[in-house]
């Protein structure tokens, strides 16, 4: 009975030969992640432990993004404790402004996750990394504190659900609208507890971004972590930037499933997740008559370069509506300035779009574009929960980068062929 | 371990940024600051109601959304003696075991909001006093149990000096 990528990552970061579902396993880790709103809850629990040192002072990262640049005295003494920490403890993986993006998309791109890795992080999408065919997942500030003492975890090994994507994506269909699809047919706890794994010749079509932003949102269905077997895209992408070797593994012909689900992606419109669960996805033909206030495009689902260039593709020669605010953020200082460098940055701002330093910011309600109470955003952001981005009685709707630009144009939720 | 309460009934879903909202996680390291604010944008008035002990009683994926141990940590320090549900989103449940706070699954069709509840850990069962029948409980993975016992994870560090699962 073989096994599937999940398992063999498992398997080889327990010492074990062999690991099946529902086995209680310790692991290594490669990475343990931690940002301004956990790491210092885990610093807290991190010597309420009585840990006098850190297993490996490479094998962490700090990550403060979901407040920075620091929005007010309470956040920058957060980051300040974990800045002192890093010092006491020697801690490279420290990035703050200047060097800093939101730590999903900064991770991968500075080489620090690579496949074959297993990845544990104080958040919850800590699943992105499974785009490289890395083993990761979203963990709470106590045990990323254990794992910083002693670089090890108890995992249970999941079940894995087997999606088989086939078919070329048409035109303005991406990875964000394949995850909102697979979340809107198996629901918010559809995969709960287990892994997803993608697979099938669709992947030939999706770039890394679309692979990243599509086991993001693992855990929008209750996924412990998402994973795409690595193939010469993967491998092109780590070249250059990883900094330690990796390992492609890849599920076994005979391995058992929990499910298989196959989905026809040639099929596809871009989907939109209405309000307020990502499960609510219709396709943008349905989305009726929906107004906006804001638009959103960012976060460490739809930050990376290319998807800047389809905003910018998509705002190219226009203007955003009057009536409404668009928000552009890129995942990190280096997309920034590829932006800048692209004319990307330029396109967007001419067009009215806001275009700031990376941050997570709006996506969780944090700073830099709070909605008012009766306000709708279209976002690329990954949840669409109440309050979410604001008021309570503020409303996200969750789109693609070139629906968000679109929408943003129009004033009203619309597919970018209707502009 | 025996818990008596009475039950405050929630929906399916219930995700984390409901259970302490992002407007005011982040303001403090306090969770006794934080906790006065649980649940409040699905009832403004919840932190008033709970006496000491009561339960939280949920349908499926209770704690779904971030992995911000603020959620649970802000239900624990409010007060609430354990969460009841039909299901917990995994972040969650591993978050709440490992600060202390117990995490039943369970049917919990069966509970009314206001029922008069003594949840038996060991025995692993519910008691609905007002309804006057029990509800059987899914047991904790061994693992849990002893974090569980020891006070949750930075405990059972404190006690063993590492992992001892």
């Amino acid at each position: 009975m073989g096994m599937t990528i999940t398992e063999k990552i498992l398997a080889a970061h327990a010492d074990k030969g062999v690991v099946r579902p529902g086995e209680l396993i310790n692991a290594g880790v490669d990475l343990v992640l931690g940002n301004d709103i956990t790491a210092p809850v885990a610093i807290k629990a991190f010597e309420k432990i009585g840990a006098e040192r850190v297993f490996d002072r490479d094998k962490i990262a700090l990550v403060p993004d979901h407040f920075t640049p620091n929005k007010d005295i309470k956040a920058a003494e957060q980051v300040k404790i974990m800045r002192r920490f890093a010092e006491a403890y020697g801690i490279k993986n420290f990035f703050e402004i200047g060097c800093m993006g939101i730590e999903h998309t900064l991770l991968p791109d500075k080489g620090l996750v690579v496949a074959g890795d297993l990845v544990i992080g104080a958040d919850s999408h800590t699943c992105t990394y499974g785009a490289l065919g890395a083993f990761s997942t979203g963990m709470g500030s106590t045990d990323m504190a254990a794992a910083m003492a002693t670089g090890e975890c108890w995992i249970k090994v999941p079940e894995s659900m087997k999606f088989v994507c086939t078919g070329r994506p048409g035109k303005w269909v991406s990875g964000k609208d394949l995850i909102l699809y697979i979340i809107g047919m198996i629901g918010v706890d559809g995969a709960l507890y287990r892994a997803m794994e993608f697979t099938g010749d669709t992947f030939d079509y999706m770039t890394m971004a679309d692979r990243f932003t599509i086991c993001n949102m693992a855990i929008e269905a209750g996924g412990k972590n998402g994973i795409i077997p690595p193939d010469q895209q993967t491998v092109d992408y780590m070249t250059g930037r990883a900094k330690h070797d990796f390992i492609l593994y890849v599920s076994d012909n005979d391995a058992i499933y929990h499910s298989i689900h196959n989905i026809d992606v040639s099929a596809l419109e871009p989907m939109v997740a209405f309000p307020h669960l990502p499960e609510n996805a219709r396709p943008v033909s349905q989305a009726g008559d929906v107004s906006i206030d804001q638009a959103v495009i960012g976060s460490c689902t739809n930050g990376r370069i290319e998807d800047l260039r389809i905003a910018a593709k998509v705002l190219k020669g226009r203007k955003v509506n009057k009536k409404v605010r668009l928000i552009v953020i890129p995942g990190t200082q280096e997309i920034y300035l590829q932006a800048i460098r692209e004319g990307l940055a330029e396109t967007l701002v001419e067009a009215g779009a806001a275009f700031s330093t990376p941050t997570c910011g709006p996506c969780l309600g944090g700073h830099m574009g709070i909605l008012a109470g009766g306000e709708r955003a279209i976002a690329t952001t990954n949840r669409n929960f109440v309050g979410r981005m604001g008021h309570p009685q503020s409303e996200v709707y969750l789109s693609n980068p070139a629906v968000a630009a679109a929408s943003a144009v129009a004033g009203r939720i619309v597919s970018p062929d209707e502009i | 371990m025996e818990l008596k309460g009475r039950s405050h009934k929630f929906g399916n879903d219930v995700n984390t940024d409901y259970i302490i909202s992002g407007r005011h996680k982040f303001k403090t390291l306090d969770m006794n600051e934080l906790a006065k604010y649980v649940m409040e944008d699905l009832d403004p008035d919840f932190y008033s109601k709970i006496t000491p002990g009561d339960f939280i009683v949920a349908g499926s994926n209770f704690g779904c959304g971030s992995s911000r141990e603020q959620a649970p940590q802000a239900i624990k320090c409010a007060g609430i003696g354990a969460v009841l549900a039909k299901s917990f989103a995994r972040i969650f449940y591993r978050n709440a075991i490992n600060i202390g706070l117990p995490v039943v699954e369970c049917d919990t069709d069966a509970i009314n909001s206001g029922d008069e509840l003594v949840v038996d850990l060991s025995k692993g069962i519910i008691r609905n006093l007002t309804q006057r029948r029990e509800i059987a409980v899914k047991p904790l993975p061994e693992v849990m149990i002893t974090i569980l016992n020891d006070g949750g994870l930075p405990a059972h560090f404190r006690k063993h000096g590492t992992f001892n699962l």
